[in-house]
C-alpha cells in the first residue's frame, strides 16, 4: 500500500521532481565520466610519459572526487528539503487521517530509493555513453592515437559512483526523517495559507549598506589587481582579507539591493506602472528577502566556475602556443666533453656515439652542431657586478656562484638561423645576452642597463644591448633559458670548466607518421641499451619535440581536465539550486498568475512576466559573478604569469561563456518551461 | 436605453452523449445600461455557469451572448483576453488580490496591463479610492486590511477600467454582515453615481435586495423575475423571501 502511494506520488509530482531528477542524473553521469578515466587510459595508445601523467591525474581525481561528492551531497540534501517543504500539506492530510510519522518516513524512504535507483540507472547509462564521447576529447587533448576505438565500461567507476551516491541518498533519508519529526500537524495543514511576511527594510539603511558593500568589493578588486604585488608573500596570506571582504561584500550587496532597487524603480512611475513590471518586481522582491543567502552562494560559485574554467583553458592555449615556438626542431642531443681526460682516451663526438650505436645518420636532416662553454672566472657574480646587493634583496634565491654559459657568436648564429631566432653581429669588445626566463630576464636587464662589463681572461667586453634578447638553444616545454652570454668568435676561452656539445637536427621525414617512425628508433629499448653499453663514452642526452609535446600537453591537459570537472559540477550545483528555488515557489506563483489571468492579462503578458521573473533571478547572481570574474581572472593570470606567460584571453572566455550558456542557460530554460506548465492550470 | 448585455437562447451542457447535464437550459434576458441585476439560485442551479459564460471564461454550447452589441461567443483567443480586459470588470468571492502587492498596486495593475500611462493611473487610482473610502489603506498589503476593505479594493480594481459590465460572483460570500452592508452600499454608489452596470450572482437574499432587478434560476432555467421599482429595500427583501419560499428547497436554508 505504501509502495503504491509512493509510486503515485512520484508520478503525480513528476513536474516538480523533473529538475531534481535532472540534476541527480547529470551529477551521476559526470561523476562516472571523470572517474572512469583510468579505464579510458587503457584504450588510448598513449606514450609512457603521457601514461604517467594520466596516472597522476587519476590519483588527483580520486581526491577531487571526494570533494565533489561532498558538494553534490549538500546539493541533493538541500534540493530534497525543498521538495519536502512543498509537500507539507500532503503530509498534513496523511497525519489527520491517522498516519504516523514513522509511516510517512517510510513513504519517503520508498520514494527516495525509487528515485535513487532510477536516477542511478539513467545517470550511469548517460555516463557510460558520455565517457565514450569524452575519450575522444581526452585523446585529442593528450594527442593519443584513437585508431583502436572500442567500447569501454569501467566497473570500478560504476561501483564507486553507486557507493558515493548511495551514501548521499542515506544522508537525504536521515535529513528527511529529521525534517518530518520536527513538523507540527497544525503547521502542516496551514502551510499553504501562511503568508510570507514581507519584511520592509529601511531604505536609508539599505543605501548605506549598499555603499558599504560597493566599497568592500571595490577594495577587494583593487587589492587583487592593482595592489597585486603586496599579496605575493608567503602562502598568499595577504589573500585572505580581500577574499573575506569579497564574500561579505557580495552578501551585503544582495541584502541591500532587495530593499533598494524596488524603491529605485518605484520612484520612476513611468517604468513601475508599465505593463506587468510592477507585478514582476514585487514577485522578485517578495522572495529576494529570503534568498539573499543562496544568491550569495550561487554568485560566488559562478565566480569560481568562471575563473577556474577560463584560466585553465587559457593555460592550455598558451602552453600549446609557446610549445610551437619552443620546439622549432625535432631533436636536441647533448654531450659533455671530458675536460681533464686521461692520456690516450679518445673523445667521441655525438655523431660517433650515434654511429657506434648503429644509428643511421640519414634519418636526420638540417644537422647543426654547436658547443656551449663555462669558464672559471665568469659567474653570475661577475655579470651582475655592482648590482649584487640590490638583486640579492629582491631575489634571494639567485645563486651567484653558478657559472655563466658562454657561446661563440658563429656557434650561436648557426642555431638561431635554423630556429628562426634573431641572429647577431658583434664588435670585438661587445657581448649579447639571450634569456627567456621571465624572472631572470628582469635581473639581467638591470645589469645590462648598468652597462656591466665582463672580463674573460683579461679581455673586457661591454654589452651591445641594454637588455636581454630572446633566444635559446635547448628545446623544452617552457621558457627555461636562464641566460647565454654570446661573445665574439676571436675570444679565446682558456680555463674552461665544461664544454657541452650539441647536435641539433630535424627528422628526415615529411609526414607525422614518418617522424614518429624515426622517433620510435630513438626511444626504442634496443637503441638506448646500445648507448648505455658504451658507458662513459656514450654519455649522451636527447630531448625530442614529441616527448616535450607529450609531457607538456599532458600537464596542461590535466589542469584543464580537472578544471572542467570542478567547473561543470559547480555550474550544475548553482543552477540547480536556483532552479529548484524558483520551482518550489511555483505553487504560490500559480495562484498569483491565475489572478493576473482573471483580471484580463493575456497569455503573452503572463508568459512575459514569468520569463522576466525567472530571468532576473538567474541574471542577478550571474551579473555580479561576471563583474567579480573580470578582476578574478586578472588575478589568476598574474599568478600564472609567474609560472609561464599567458596568451590571448578571447578563446578561453568564449569557451567559458559557452559552458555557462549551455548549462546555466539550459537550467534557466528548463525552469521557465516547468514553471509555465505549473502556472497553466 | 441601450442594452449592455443581451443573452439569446443560451444553453450549456456538460457531459457526453449518454449522460448530459443541462447546466443552463435555454435562458434569454437583457441587461440595460446602469442596471443592477442579481441572479439568485440554489447551488447547482446553474448561476455560476451562466456567469462564467458571460465572463468569457467558459464557452456556451449554443445560443448567443451580446455585450455592447458584440457577440462574444464568436470572439477567439487573444481578442477574447483583450475584450475581457477592456469591457469587463470582475469581483470574486475570495477577493483574488495579489498578496505581494499593496492595495494601490493591486488597483493600478488593472490599468497597467491595459497600458494606460503612469500619470493617468495615479490620478484614477486615487480618485476611485476616495469614492470607495479606502484611501488610508492604499499603501497596505492585503494581509494588513480587513475582509470588507479587501473586497472594496477588489471592487475598485474592477471598476477602475470603466468596464461596460461589472460581474460579481458571490461578492459578500466571505464577509461578515457589517462589511457586506458596507460593500453593497459601495455597489449602490458605483451603480448610481458612476453609472456602472452590475451583474451579481448570489444566493443571499439580503445581498440581492440591493439590486434593482432579480432573476431567479432553478435547474438552469429562469424561474421568476422581481423588479424593485419604487418599493423600499425592506419591501423588496420581503418579496424576495416570498419567491425563495416558493422556490423551496435548499435556498430556504440560506436566508
Amino acid at each position: 500500500m505504501l509502495f503504491k502511494l509512493s509510486v503515485k506520488n512520484i508520478k503525480k509530482s513528476f513536474k516538480n521532481y523533473a529538475i531534481y531528477f535532472l540534476t541527480l542524473v547529470l551529477g551521476i553521469a559526470i561523476f562516472y565520466m571523470f572517474n572512469s578515466l583510468d579505464a579510458q587510459e587503457t584504450m588510448l595508445a598513449v606514450s609512457s610519459s603521457t601514461r604517467q601523467i594520466l596516472k597522476l591525474m587519476v590519483n588527483m581525481l580520486l581526491v577531487i572526487s571526494v570533494f565533489i561528492a561532498v558538494i553534490l551531497g549538500f546539493l541533493i540534501v538541500y534540493a530534497n528539503n525543498f521538495l519536502i517543504k512543498r509537500r507539507k500539506k500532503e503530509f498534513g492530510i496523511y497525519m489527520t487521517l491517522g498516519m504516523g510519522r514513522r509511516k510517512i518516513s517510510k513513504i519517503l524512504l520508498i520514494e527516495t530509493i525509487l528515485i535513487g535507483i532510477v536516477s542511478l540507472i539513467v545517470g550511469l547509462l548517460i555516463g557510460i555513453f558520455g565517457s565514450q564521447l569524452m575519450s575522444i576529447v581526452t585523446a585529442k587533448m593528450f594527442e593519443a592515437d584513437m585508431t583502436k576505438f572500442e567500447f569501454i565500461f569501467s566497473s570500478a567507476a560504476t561501483i564507486k559512483t553507486i557507493i558515493y551516491f548511495g551514501i548521499m541518498y542515506l544522508a537525504v533519508l536521515f535529513f528527511n526523517t529529521i525534517t518530518i519529526s520536527k513538523y507540527k500537524l497544525i503547521d502542516l495543514i496551514t502551510a499553504v495559507r501562511k503568508n510570507e511576511k514581507v519584511k520592509i527594510k529601511n531604505t536609508f539603511l539599505c543605501i548605506i549598506v549598499f555603499l558599504i558593500s560597493i566599497s568592500l568589493l571595490g577594495w577587494a578588486y583593487y587589492t587583487v589587481t592593482v595592489n597585486f604585488n603586496s599579496l605575493m608573500g608567503e602562502d598568499f596570506e595577504g589573500l585572505l582579507p580581500p577574499v573575506v571582504c569579497g564574500c561579505i561584500g557580495t552578501f551585503l550587496f544582495f541584502w541591500s539591493m532587495s530593499g533598494f532597487v524596488l524603491k529605485l524603480v518605484q520612484s520612476s512611475k513611468k517604468i513601475y506602472l508599465k505593463n506587468v513590471n510592477m507585478f514582476v518586481l514585487r514577485q522578485i522582491n517578495a522572495k529576494i528577502n529570503t534568498t539573499v543567502f543562496s544568491m550569495t552562494v550561487i554568485c560566488l560559485m559562478l565566480f569560481v566556475t568562471i575563473c577556474v574554467l577560463s584560466s585553465a583553458i587559457s593555460i592550455n592555449n598558451s602552453f600549446t602556443e609557446s610549445l610551437k615556438e619552443l620546439t622549432p626542431v625535432d631533436i636536441n642531443i647533448s654531450k659533455f666533453r671530458t675536460i681533464n681526460k686521461k692520456e690516450n682516451t679518445k673523445e667521441y663526438s655525438i655523431r660517433e656515439v650515434l654511429q657506434l650505436a648503429d644509428f643511421d645518420m640519414n634519418n636526420f636532416k638540417d644537422i647543426t652542431e654547436t658547443s656551449m662553454y663555462t669558464v672559471k672566472d665568469l659567474t653570475m657574480e661577475e655579470t651582475l657586478g655592482s648590482l649584487k646587493k640590490e638583486v640579492l634583496e629582491k631575489f634571494p634565491m639567485v645563486q651567484f656562484d653558478s657559472s655563466e654559459i658562454i657561446m661563440k657568436l658563429s656557434d650561436y648564429n648557426k642555431v638561431a638561423k635554423l630556429y628562426g631566432n634573431e641572429e647577431f653581429t658583434l664588435n670585438n669588445n661587445e657581448y649579447v645576452v639571450t634569456c627567456d626566463y621571465e624572472n631572470m630576464k628582469n635581473i639581467r636587464n638591470m645589469a645590462l642597463n648598468n652597462n656591466q662589463e665582463i672580463d674573460i681572461d683579461g679581455i673586457k667586453l661591454s654589452p651591445k644591448y641594454k637588455e636581454c634578447k630572446n633566444g635559446f638553444i635547448q628545446i623544452s616545454g617552457s621558457h627555461i633559458n636562464l641566460g647565454i652570454i654570446i661573445v665574439p668568435d676571436n675570444i679565446e676561452l682558456k680555463e674552461k670548466i665544461s664544454i657541452e656539445d650539441y647536435l641539433i637536427a630535424n627528422y628526415n621525414a615529411d609526414t607525422q607518421e614518418g617522424k614518429q617512425k624515426i622517433e620510435d628508433i630513438i626511444i626504442d629499448n634496443g637503441f638506448t641499451d646500445r648507448i648505455a653499453a658504451l658507458e662513459e663514452k656514450g654519455n649522451i642526452n636527447a630531448s625530442t619535440k614529441i616527448i616535450v609535446y607529450q609531457s607538456s600537453i599532458g600537464l596542461s591537459g590535466m589542469v584543464t581536465f580537472i578544471a572542467l570537472y570542478l567547473g561543470i559540477i559547480f555550474l550544475i550545483a548553482s543552477s540547480a539550486i536556483l532552479a529548484l528555488k524558483e520551482l518550489s515557489e511555483s505553487s504560490d506563483n500559480r495562484d498569483r498568475y491565475s489572478i493576473l489571468r482573471k483580471i484580463g492579462a493575456d497569455e503573452k503578458m503572463i508568459n512575459k512576466a514569468l520569463f522576466m521573473q525567472i530571468g532576473i533571478f538567474f541574471l542577478i547572481p550571474l551579473l555580479l559573478a561576471v563583474v567579480h570574474s573580470i578582476f578574478g581572472i586578472q588575478f589568476a593570470l598574474k599568478i600564472l604569469e609567474t609560472i609561464d606567460s599567458v596568451g590571448n584571453l578571447t578563446k578561453p572566455i568564449i569557451l567559458t561563456s559557452g559552458f555557462i550558456i549551455i548549462i546555466y542557460g539550459g537550467y534557466f530554460v528548463a525552469t521557465y518551461l516547468c514553471s509555465k506548465n505549473i502556472i497553466k492550470d | 436605453m441601450s442594452k449592455i448585455l443581451k443573452i439569446e437562447n443560451m444553453e450549456k451542457y456538460y457531459g457526453n452523449k449518454g449522460n448530459v447535464t443541462k447546466a443552463v437550459d435555454n435562458i434569454s434576458f437583457d441587461v440595460e445600461k446602469t442596471d443592477f441585476v442579481a441572479i439568485m439560485g440554489a447551488s447547482g442551479s446553474g448561476k455560476t455557469t451562466l456567469l462564467n459564460c458571460i465572463s468569457t471564461i467558459d464557452k456556451v454550447t449554443s445560443g448567443h451572448i451580446y455585450i455592447n452589441d458584440q457577440d462574444i461567443t464568436k470572439i477567439k483567443g487573444n481578442k477574447l483576453n483583450k475584450f475581457r480586459r477592456e469591457e469587463l470588470g470582475f469581483i470574486f468571492q475570495d477577493f483574488n488580490l495579489l498578496d505581494t502587492l499593496t492595495a494601490y498596486e493591486n488597483i493600478a495593475l488593472a490599468l497597467t496591463i491595459q497600458k494606460v500611462n503612469a500619470k493617468e493611473i495615479d490620478r484614477r487610482v486615487r480618485d476611485i479610492a476616495k469614492k470607495l473610502e479606502i484611501e488610508d489603506v492604499l499603501n497596505k498589503y492585503p494581509y494588513q486590511v480587513s475582509g470588507g476593505q479587501k473586497q472594496r479594493i477588489a471592487s475598485a480594481r474592477a471598476i477602475i477600467t470603466n468596464p461596460k459590465l461589472v460581474l460579481a460572483d458571490e461578492p459578500t460570500g466571505a464577509l461578515d454582515s457589517k462589511s457586506a452592508r458596507q460593500l453593497l452600499e459601495s455597489f449602490e454608489y458605483l451603480n448610481k453615481e458612476m453609472e456602472a452596470t452590475i451583474l451579481m450572482v448570489t444566493h443571499d437574499a439580503f445581498t440581492a435586495s440591493y439590486a434593482k432587478r432579480i432573476l431567479f434560476i432553478k435547474d438552469g432555467k429562469i424561474f421568476n423575475e422581481l423588479i424593485k421599482g419604487n418599493s423600499t429595500r425592506k419591501e423588496f427583501f420581503q418579496k424576495i423571501i416570498d419567491v425563495v419560499t416558493l422556490l423551496g428547497g435548499e435556498l430556504n436554508d440560506v436566508i
